[in-house]
C-alpha cells in the first residue's frame, strides 16, 4: 500500500515540479552552486517525474513538472554564468522585503473580493474602492494630522463607494460586472475632480503622516536574512496577515462564515433555512470595499507619500486574479498576491543588473497573472452562485 | 407591491388589433430609448450636483460644454462663428471615428456573452502595427499603403482580443481579468517601443515618441475640411463599420451562432454549435473592431505616438460606456458615440473658458458621467420603475394597465 501511495502520479508531478524549481534555486544566493551538472541532474529528474506523470493520466501536473524543468535547467546554467555579487543585488532579503510590500495592497484587495466572492456577488469594482481609499485616506490624513484617522477616512470612503455597488447589484440587481466596472470610473472620475479641484497642479503636500512601520527589538535585527526581512515591516503588512488569518477563521470556523459561504453556494436553500441573503450580501460587499480601501491607503501614505490620479494601476484586478489563483481561500489569495508582488519586486534590481528597460519589466506582474490564470482556473471552483442576483421568492 | 400586474400578463383583446401592435411596438421600442435617455439626463443631473457642490455654476458650465462640440446650431450668428462651429464639429467628429470602433469591439463580444474590457489594449496595438507600416515602406502609393496599414492593425488587434479568446475557451479564464491584463501588457509594451533607446524611438534622440507616418499612409480628407486638424475620411469607414456589424451579427451564420452562445451557452452547445470556437472568434473579432480604431487615429490624424499618449489615452474605455448607453446595437452606438465625442471634445482645455468652468476638472467630469450612465443603464430595473412611477404622478396615461379586465 504504500508504495502504490509513494508511486502516486499526482505525488510524482509535483515532485517533479519541485525538482524544476530546484535547478534554479540552487544556483541562487544562499547556495549559489556552481557546478555545471547540478541543475542538469535535478532538471533531468524533473523531466523523467513529469513524462512519468503524463503517461499515467496526470496530463496537467505532469506538463508543468517537464515545462519547468526545462526552463529550470535553461535559468539554472544563466544564473550560474553571473557573479556572485551581481546575484547577490537581485537575490537578497531586499527582494523578500519589497515582494511583502508589493503584495501588502493587493491582499487586502484580494481578502476584501474574498468576502465579496464567497457571499455571490463579483466585486470587479475593488480597483475603484482601492482608489477612493487612496485618495480619502491621504485627505483625512493631511487634513487631520493623524494616519489612524487617515485610514477609517479611507475605509469609510470605500465602504460607501461598494455600498453603492450592493445597492445597485443586491437590490436593483444590475449585471454585477457591469455595476463594479461603473464603480471604477466612478471612481477615477471623482478622485480626479477632487484631487484637482483640491490640490491643483501642486499635488499632494509633502508633509503628510505616514502610516508607520514597525521596528523590532536590536536582537531580532540582528538575525541573518530574517531580521533583514522582518526587522521593519510597515504596520500594514503586519495588519494583513493578521486579516488573512482573521478571514479564514471567520469564512470556515464560526457559523456567520458558513452562512456566508451557504449565501454564495445555495441562496435559495440559504434562503429557506431562514438566513437574510440579502442582508449577506450587503455586509460581504460593503466590507470588501472597506477593505480594497486599506490596500489603497497603504499606497497613497503608506507605501509611498502621495496621491496621483488613476495611482492603483490594475492592482484591484490583479487581487482579484489572486482570489481565482488561490481558489477562494484566505491563505490560497496571500498566497497568490505574494507571487503577484514578486512580479513587481522583482522587477527593481533586474532593471539594474539585467540592464532591462522598466517599462517591459513592469508589463511581467501583468504577464505572470495571465500565466498563473491559465495554469491553475481548470482545477478551481468558484461559489456555485457568483455572478447571480438573488431574487426572494 | 406593486398592484399593476406586469405588462405581459394582460393584454385585454379590447380595440382594434391595429392599435394594439401599434402600442406594443411602442411600448418596446420605447422602453429600448427610455432607459438610456433617462439614464443620461440622471447622469448629468447628478454631474452637475458635483459641479455644484465645488462651487461652480453647472448650467453656465454644460452650456460652455456644449458651445464647443459644434453641435450647436443656435449659435452660428455671422460667418466667422460659422466657421467655429465647424471647426469644433470636425473636432467632434475625429474623436467620434475611434469611439464607434471601440464600442463595436465591446459590443460585439457582448453579443456573444462577453464583457471585452480589452479594447484599450487593442486599439494600442492597432496603433502600433499602423505605426510600424506608416514609418516603413517608403515610396509606396498612398492607396496600398493606407489599406496595408489598416489591414496590419485589424489583425493585430484581432490578436490581441484573439489570446483573451483562446484562453476563455481553452480554460475558462474570466474575460474581464484577461482583457485588462492584455490591456497594461500592450501599455507598458508600447511604453518600451517608443521609450528613449526603444526599438522603435524615433530619430529625434531626446524626445520619447516615434518618427511620423510617411505623407503616403495619411488617410484623406473628407471634402469641405478646414484648418489644422481637418477631418478624415476615417469616419466615413467607421460609419461603414457599423453596417458591417449589424449585417455580421444579424444576417450571417457566424452572427447566428455568436448570438446563440451569448443567449445560452449551454443550449447552444446541445445543438451543436461551438461555444470555444465562437468565444474565440467573437473577442477575435471585436478586437479586429478596436484595431482598426488605433489605425484610423494614426493614419487620420495622428501620425506619431509618444509615451505621454499612451499613458492619456482612454478611448477603450469609454468605447465600453458608448457600447452600453447605445444597447450594443448600430444605431444606438452612432447616438450614443456622438454624444460622449461632444462631450470630450466639449470638456477639452482648448474649447473649454476657463473662467466658468476649470477644464483640467472638467476631464474627470465626464469621466464621472460615463460612468453613472453605464451604472444606470445597467440597472434598467431602477429606470424602469421609476418610469412607471409617472403614471402615479400624472404624466402618462392614468388608466392601469389591467384596469379593463
Amino acid at each position: 500500500v504504500t508504495a502504490e501511495r509513494l508511486l502516486d502520479p499526482r505525488r510524482i508531478a509535483i515532485a517533479g515540479i519541485a525538482c524544476g524549481i530546484l535547478a534554479f534555486w540552487i544556483a541562487l544566493p544562499p547556495f549559489t552552486v556552481r557546478a555545471i551538472g547540478v541543475p542538469f541532474v535535478f532538471g533531468f529528474l524533473g523531466l523523467g517525474a513529469g513524462l512519468w506523470a503524463v503517461t499515467r493520466g496526470q496530463r496537467k501536473l505532469g506538463l508543468w513538472a517537464i515545462g519547468l524543468s526545462i526552463a529550470g535547467v535553461a535559468a539554472g546554467i544563466w544564473a550560474q554564468s553571473r557573479t556572485t555579487d551581481s546575484l547577490d543585488a537581485v537575490v537578497s532579503a531586499g527582494l523578500v522585503a519589497a515582494t511583502l510590500r508589493f503584495a501588502t495592497p493587493l491582499a487586502f484587495a484580494a481578502i476584501g473580493g474574498l468576502f465579496s466572492e464567497r457571499s455571490g456577488v463579483v466585486n470587479i469594482g475593488l480597483e475603484g474602492m482601492m482608489l477612493v481609499g487612496a485618495f480619502f485616506g491621504i485627505y483625512v490624513a493631511a487634513e487631520t494630522g493623524s494616519w489612524p484617522l487617515g485610514i477609517l477616512g479611507a475605509m469609510v470612503a470605500g465602504a460607501l463607494l461598494a455600498s453603492i455597488h450592493a445597492i445597485f447589484t443586491i437590490t436593483f440587481l444590475a449585471d454585477q460586472i457591469v455595476s463594479g466596472f461603473a464603480m471604477n470610473l466612478i471612481a477615477l472620475g471623482i478622485t480626479g475632480y477632487l484631487f484637482r479641484s483640491i490640490y491643483g497642479t501642486e499635488g499632494t503636500p509633502a508633509d503628510i503622516p505616514r502610516i508607520p512601520s514597525i521596528t523590532m527589538p536590536e536582537w531580532f535585527r540582528d538575525i541573518p536574512f530574517v531580521g533583514d526581512v522582518f526587522g521593519d515591516l510597515s504596520f500594514m503588512t503586519w495588519l494583513v496577515f493578521a486579516l488573512t488569518v482573521a478571514a479564514w477563521l471567520v469564512l470556515f470556523k464560526t457559523p456567520l462564515g458558513l452562512r456566508l459561504r451557504s449565501v454564495g453556494e445555495h441562496p435559495r436553500a440559504a434562503d429557506a433555512v431562514g438566513i437574510p441573503v440579502k442582508r449577506f450580501r450587503y455586509g460581504a460587499v460593503i466590507t470588501s470595499g472597506a477593505l480594497a480601501a486599506l490596500g489603497g491607503a497603504y499606497l497613497s501614505f503608506g507605501f509611498g507619500g502621495s496621491f496621483n490620479e488613476n495611482m492603483t494601476n490594475g492592482r484591484g484586478y490583479i487581487a482579484l486574479a489572486a482570489v481565482i489563483f488561490g481558489k477562494w481561500t484566505p491563505f490560497g489569495a496571500l498566497g497568490a498576491c505574494l507571487l503577484f508582488g514578486f512580479g513587481f519586486a522583482l522587477a527593481i534590481p533586474l532593471q539594474g543588473e539585467a540592464d532591462i528597460s522598466a517599462n517591459l519589466l513592469s508589463t511581467l506582474p501583468y504577464v505572470l497573472t495571465l500565466v498563473a490564470l491559465v495554469g491553475v482556473i481548470g482545477r478551481s471552483r468558484p461559489p456555485a452562485a457568483v455572478g447571480r442576483p438573488y431574487v426572494t421568492q | 407591491v406593486s398592484e399593476n400586474p406586469p405588462p405581459g400578463e394582460s393584454s385585454p383583446p379590447t380595440g382594434s388589433r391595429y392599435t394594439e401592435t401599434l402600442e406594443n411596438w411602442f411600448r418596446t421600442r420605447a422602453g429600448g430609448l427610455v432607459v438610456p435617455i433617462i439614464a443620461t439626463l440622471f447622469a448629468f443631473l447628478v454631474g452637475g450636483l458635483v459641479v455644484a457642490a465645488t462651487g461652480h455654476n453647472p448650467l453656465a458650465s454644460y452650456k460652455a460644454i456644449f458651445e464647443g462640440t459644434g453641435l450647436n446650431p443656435f449659435s452660428y450668428l455671422n460667418e466667422d462663428e460659422r466657421r467655429g462651429a465647424w471647426f469644433d464639429l470636425q473636432q467632434t467628429l475625429i474623436v467620434f471615428t475611434p469611439l464607434v470602433l471601440t464600442a463595436l469591439a465591446v459590443a460585439f463580444a457582448f453579443r456573444c456573452g462577453m464583457f471585452n474590457i480589452g479594447g484599450q489594449g487593442q486599439y494600442f496595438v492597432g496603433f502600433y502595427a499602423s505605426l510600424v507600416i506608416g514609418t516603413h515602406l517608403e515610396g509606396l502609393s498612398t492607396f496600398p499603403h493606407v489599406v496595408l496599414a489598416m489591414v496590419c492593425a485589424i489583425l493585430a488587434g484581432a490578436v490581441w482580443g484573439g489570446i483573451a479568446g483562446i484562453l476563455k475557451a481553452s480554460v475558462g479564464a474570466h474575460e474581464v481579468i484577461t482583457t485588462i491584463m492584455l490591456n497594461w501588457v500592450a501599455i507598458y509594451a508600447g511604453q518600451w517601443l517608443f521609450e528613449l533607446g526603444g526599438p522603435l524611438q524615433g530619430d529625434q534622440e531626446s524626445i520619447p515618441k516615434s518618427n511620423a507616418i510617411f505623407e503616403s499612409a495619411h488617410l484623406p480628407h473628407v471634402p469641405f475640411a478646414t484648418g489644422l486638424q481637418p477631418l478624415h475620411v476615417g469616419v466615413f469607414i467607421a460609419v461603414a463599420a457599423l453596417v458591417v456589424y449589424t449585417i455580421l451579427l444579424n444576417r450571417t451564420t457566424l452572427g447566428f451562432e455568436v448570438r446563440a452562445v451569448g443567449f445560452n451557452p449551454e443550449a447552444a452547445r446541445y445543438s451543436g454549435i461551438s461555444v470555444g470556437r465562437n468565444y474565440f472568434l467573437a473577442l477575435a473579432i471585436a478586437g479586429a473592431f478596436a484595431g482598426l480604431a488605433g489605425s484610423l487615429d494614426n493614419l487620420g490624424w495622428k501620425f506619431t505616438i509618444a509615451t505621454n499618449d499612451i499613458q492619456t489615452s482612454t478611448v477603450g474605455f469609454i468605447g465600453i460606456a458608448v457600447a452600453l448607453l447605445g444597447r450594443n446595437r448600430a444605431v444606438g452606438i452612432f447616438f450614443a458615440a456622438l454624444l460622449f465625442a461632444a462631450l470630450s471634445v466639449g470638456t477639452s482645455s482648448r474649447q473649454l473658458d476657463a473662467d466658468v468652468f476649470p477644464p483640467e476638472l472638467a476631464g474627470n467630469l465626464s469621466t464621472l458621467i460615463q460612468a453613472l450612465i453605464i451604472l444606470f443603464v445597467a440597472t434598467e430595473l431602477l429606470v424602469v420603475s421609476i418610469w412607471q412611477q409617472r403614471k402615479r404622478i400624472g404624466l402618462g396615461r392614468a388608466k392601469p394597465a389591467g384596469a379593463e379586465a
